[in-house]
């Protein structure tokens, strides 16, 4: 434990040193770094040792404060979400060298490696407090450090909004924490997290709805989702990678923690989750289709992969309300290595989306173009990132939608039961997976592939080796789990029987066992390509690449002419017109020789443009209104109020 | 173990681009011509076995892994799923979710090679084939979800076992029906047969697949050739076993049923394609959000 709290130090602290330094200086930025390395390395160090240890390791002292002692615990369940934090904050920080180098930001690099290291720091803190206040002290720390890795360019009028919605909606989850928190210890009788499954279900609904309501806030599960396409887009690649890759599991984390403590799970909260993970789900996909700028996109995916991993999480809770081991085993399995997995592809399709930004200067994604000839590394790594979190195989996004899959059709086997209903679960995942599938077609054909759009892409350039070697680890990583999944088994069925103490390991790992046979059918699939691929690349080799892409008899061809993103999602953004409400403008074309028109579409936010923004608008018309009827500037209207108040009081204290 | 591995690879590589012939022989005998002969799909991957490549300057690596992945899934799909009769040789618990996956990978580069032509032609049909197969999607998991509650199992070779002969013999007989009708829109949208697309038209604005491959040539050209017949087999077996669900005990009977039905499948495409017109593109996901409506019933008719 020793060796996971001087990595929290050392983390949280990297930034501070740079502090004293030079604005203009290159020390201050490696040191930094380096000290964020030493850090995960320790902290990497102390989790290895509690897992070989086979078990929880506890760290406790007194405290002054009220509530109990400073209590640190990790278990396998804060493992999971630690050990991909450790990986993409180391490489993370070695990206941030050089697409975030001092010398080119001296106004704001400072600050975006101080609060960098603090928000990693905060969240291992978080993610292995086993006290209330701890826990709410180490969130807060974190939601601010959030707010000013967002507006770290707080020059631009667009990046100060997403950073005040982000700081109004993350406040409004804590306010519920708060409560969540405050009802809870009068459940249990003390501040400390109680041990799973201790806790009665009497009176635990309020606890639960208000725990879904912050937590789900910080996840971005929708409705409350608002802030975080914004926040994803407006904030630094490395940032937005750690921000979406792994600061807002954090409120799964809280979910998961918060239902483990209970001893029953009423059917309802099951229920309630695997909806909402279903409409995440779908509309995050939806609304990511119709996005034009690469990291808003990338962002609604996070909105979408937090739906996958409701559903899994669902499917947990239902099993633990119908008593079936194996539906909590499969259930629990992906959603936990489905946050795993998103931290490892999301920071990697980040950071390779920020090295085309870089190159190109714009997240437009219709300006790029062509890129896989000028970026051949970037647009490898981000193909594979593509393929991990469209879900196929052989990458890890596979296996965790496949373990949830199969949680999925095991209600089959409960005949006549409410629960059958669940397998809905399924064909709703397919959905998911066939539009992000569409959607990443459509982000790498469009970005990488065909000609360049504009000459910005047209002179675009590989980035540095410090860029591309963390994310080809992140690569690697998913490569690893998508392959070798088996190897988690063991730290899987540990969780999953942490949550949940009814289930034992034998079940779990029983249910978990087919992923050796995933492996062997992954490991065929790239002998199989290879092979292929060998030979046609052999047998082609010799053949020119001279001539131009056929023209269906057409010779002047344009990259203008090319699909863009916006008609390649057309008919699919077409089909969700009912949720998506996409607004279009121009486009009409009149008479034989038509003049040069102009066509553009947007698609605002559902909630946060369509809902929130109007009513408030309406609530503060209202209060205007109130204001200016009721305290108009007329005399004898507020004599009349000080009469009509003493008359009222008069009356209401004589009877 | 092995023989049955030999066995189904012998006949998945050996007959499927029969499948093609006979679609084409079958259209031509209602257009009332001779037609091209049985073997022709043959004799069409011979000559481009040989021949050289014609490449884009726009194109990279991507271009050529569209083919290969197009071959490599229904070659792996076809070890999961039983032959008629004649189990898969590889199977597990839940190996029904890679299989639907495996074609999504397949479906993700196929499309990707398109666009890495630079042409607003594959563009278009890029687009629609992720558009269309990501509607077809739910519509085989429901399926898949009605025969795993059937058979109360997860694999494909316990889906499709013995107790289908069951099932249709008792209540659940009218869901089979439905489910059958499903899978065949799904096998006709995702082997781009008319209605939904059509696969002798190269140069018309409402095509699909054809459109995707418009650059390709040569040897690679062959391989999403045979790659699409062996594609029309591997999804033609889910129909055949779903329909003919005997087991005669010889595995030579059971190959010969096997063929039999998937020629006769092939028939009906051939007179389906002769008889109808392709839909309109705005139909299209009527079409299949209908087929997932009915797919929704035959879950209903089995859970209630």
């Amino acid at each position: 434990m020793m060796w996971l709290v001087c990595g929290i130090f050392l983390i949280t602290f990297a930034g501070v040193p740079g502090l004293f330094c030079a604005r203009e200086g290159r020390g201050a930025e490696r040191l930094a770094c380096f000290l964020t390395l030493i850090g995960t390395a320790s902290g990497l160090a102390g989790v290895t040792r509690a897992l070989l240890s086979d078990g929880e390791m506890i760290f406790d002292l007194p405290w002054s404060l009220p509530g109990g002692r400073l209590s640190l615990c990790l278990d396998p369940l804060a493992a999971i979400f630690i050990l991909p934090l450790l990986l993409v904050v180391a490489c993370g920080s070695i990206y941030g060298l050089r697409y975030w180098p001092q010398r080119e930001h001296p106004e704001n690099g400072r600050k975006l490696r101080l609060f960098y290291g603090l928000i990693s720091g905060a969240m291992i803190l978080l993610l292995i407090a086993s006290n209330s206040i701890l826990f709410l002290m180490a969130w807060e720390v974190m939601a601010l450090s959030g707010y000013f890795l967002i507006t770290t360019e707080d020059h631009k009028e667009d990046v100060r909004r997403a950073g005040f919605i982000y700081l109004i909606a993350t406040h409004t989850g804590t306010l519920a924490l708060f409560a969540t928190f405050a009802l809870l210890s009068q459940i249990s009788g003390s501040l400390m997290f109680p041990a799973a499954g201790s806790l009665p279900i009497a009176g635990s609904g309020l606890v639960f709805l208000l725990g879904l309501f912050g937590f789900g806030m910080k996840a971005g599960l929708i409705p409350l989702h608002i802030w975080l396409p914004g926040a994803h887009a407006a904030a630094p690649s490395h940032a937005s990678a750690l921000l979406s890759g792994v600061m807002i599991k954090t409120g799964i984390y809280g979910l998961v923690r918060l239902t483990s403590m209970f001893a029953e799970i009423p059917h309802w909260w099951g229920w309630t989750i695997l909806v909402l993970g279903g409409i995440s789900g779908i509309m995050g996909v939806a609304l990511a289709l119709a996005q034009h700028d690469i990291k808003r996109l990338l962002a609604y995916h996070s909105v979408e992969n937090i739906g996958i991993i409701a559903l899994g999480l669902g499917l947990a809770l239902l099993g633990r309300s119908y008593h079936l081991p194996e539906l909590v085993a499969l259930g629990l399995a992906g959603c936990l290595l489905h946050v795993a997995n998103h931290g490892l592809f999301k920071s990697l399709l980040f950071l390779s989306a920020g090295s085309v930004i870089h190159a190109v200067g714009s997240r437009e994604i219709d300006h790029y173009g062509g890129l896989l000839k000028r970026q051949p590394w970037t647009g490898a790594l981000f193909l594979g990132g593509a393929v991990a979190i469209s879900g196929l195989p052989p990458f890890n996004g596979f296996i965790s939608e496949w373990l949830i899959y199969l949680g999925a059709f095991l209600p089959l086997r409960q005949p006549s039961s409410m629960l059958e209903l669940a397998v809905f679960a399924a064909p709703a995942l397919a959905l998911i997976g066939g539009l992000a599938l569409a959607c990443f077609v459509k982000v790498f054909g469009i970005a990488f592939l065909g000609e360049p759009r504009t000459a910005a892409a047209t002179q675009a350039h590989e980035s540095p080796v410090s860029m591309l070697v963390p994310m080809f680890l992140l690569l690697l990583a998913c490569i690893w789990i998508g392959l070798l999944p088996s190897t988690l088994i063991p730290l899987l069925s540990q969780a999953v029987v942490h949550w949940s103490v009814a289930s034992g390991v034998a079940v779990t790992t029983q249910a978990l066992t087919p992923l050796n046979w995933v492996s062997y059918v992954s490991w065929l699939l790239l002998l199989l390509i290879a092979v292929f691929s060998l030979w046609l690349y052999v047998r082609s080799r010799k053949s020119p690449r001279t001539i131009n892409t056929w023209g269906c008899g057409y010779q002047f061809l344009q990259p203008r002419i090319q699909y863009t993103s916006s008609s390649f999602a057309d008919s699919l953004v077409g089909l969700f017109h009912f949720g998506l409400l996409s607004e279009r403008h121009g486009g009409k074309v009149t008479g034989l020789f038509p003049e040069k028109i102009e066509f553009s579409s947007h698609t605002p936010d559902l909630v946060l443009d369509r809902l929130l923004i109007p009513l408030f608008h309406a609530v503060a018309g209202l209060f205007r209104f109130i204001r200016t009827s009721v305290q108009n500037g007329i005399l004898a209207l507020y004599l009349l109020y000080v009469a009509l108040a003493v008359f009222t009081l008069l009356a209401f204290f004589t009877f | 173990m092995l023989a049955n591995l030999v066995l189904h690879l012998f006949i998945l590589l050996l007959f499927a681009p029969l499948l093609l012939g006979i679609i084409t022989k079958t259209k031509a005998w209602f257009a009332g011509r001779v037609g091209a002969p049985l073997l022709q799909t043959y004799y069409d991957l011979n000559r481009l076995w040989r021949k050289g490549f014609v490449f884009s300057r726009t194109t990279t690596w991507v271009f050529l892994l569209g083919p290969v992945v197009g071959l490599a899934v229904p070659l792996l799909a076809a070890l999961m799923i039983p032959f008629g009769a004649l189990p898969a040789p590889v199977s597990f618990e839940g190996d029904l979710i890679l299989f639907v996956y495996l074609f999504g990978l397949s479906r993700f580069f196929t499309a990707a090679a398109a666009l890495d032509t630079g042409s607003s032609f594959e563009g278009m049909g890029a687009a629609r084939e992720v558009t269309f197969s990501c509607l077809a999607e739910p519509t085989l998991l429901f399926v898949l979800l009605v025969l795993a509650r059937l058979s109360g199992g997860l694999s494909m070779n316990t889906l499709l076992g013995e107790h289908l002969l069951a099932s249709w013999r008792s209540e659940a007989g009218a869901s089979l029906t439905l489910i059958l009708v499903c899978l065949f829109v799904v096998l006709l949208l995702e082997c781009s047969r008319i209605p939904f697309d059509d696969p002798t038209t190269h140069l018309e604005l409402t095509m699909i697949h054809e459109v995707m491959v418009l650059d390709h040539s040569g040897p690679a050209f062959g391989m999403i050739l045979y790659g699409a017949a062996l594609k029309m087999m591997v999804l033609g077996a889910l129909l055949v076993r779903l329909a003919i669900p005997w087991d005669t005990g010889w595995w030579l009977t059971n190959s010969l049923i096997f063929l039999a039905g998937l020629s006769v499948l092939a028939v009906l495409i051939g007179v389906i394609e002769s008889a109808m017109a392709r839909l309109k593109l705005p139909r299209v996901p009527q079409v299949l959000v209908g087929t997932s409506l009915l797919s929704i019933f035959a879950l209903v008719l089995v859970l209630r």
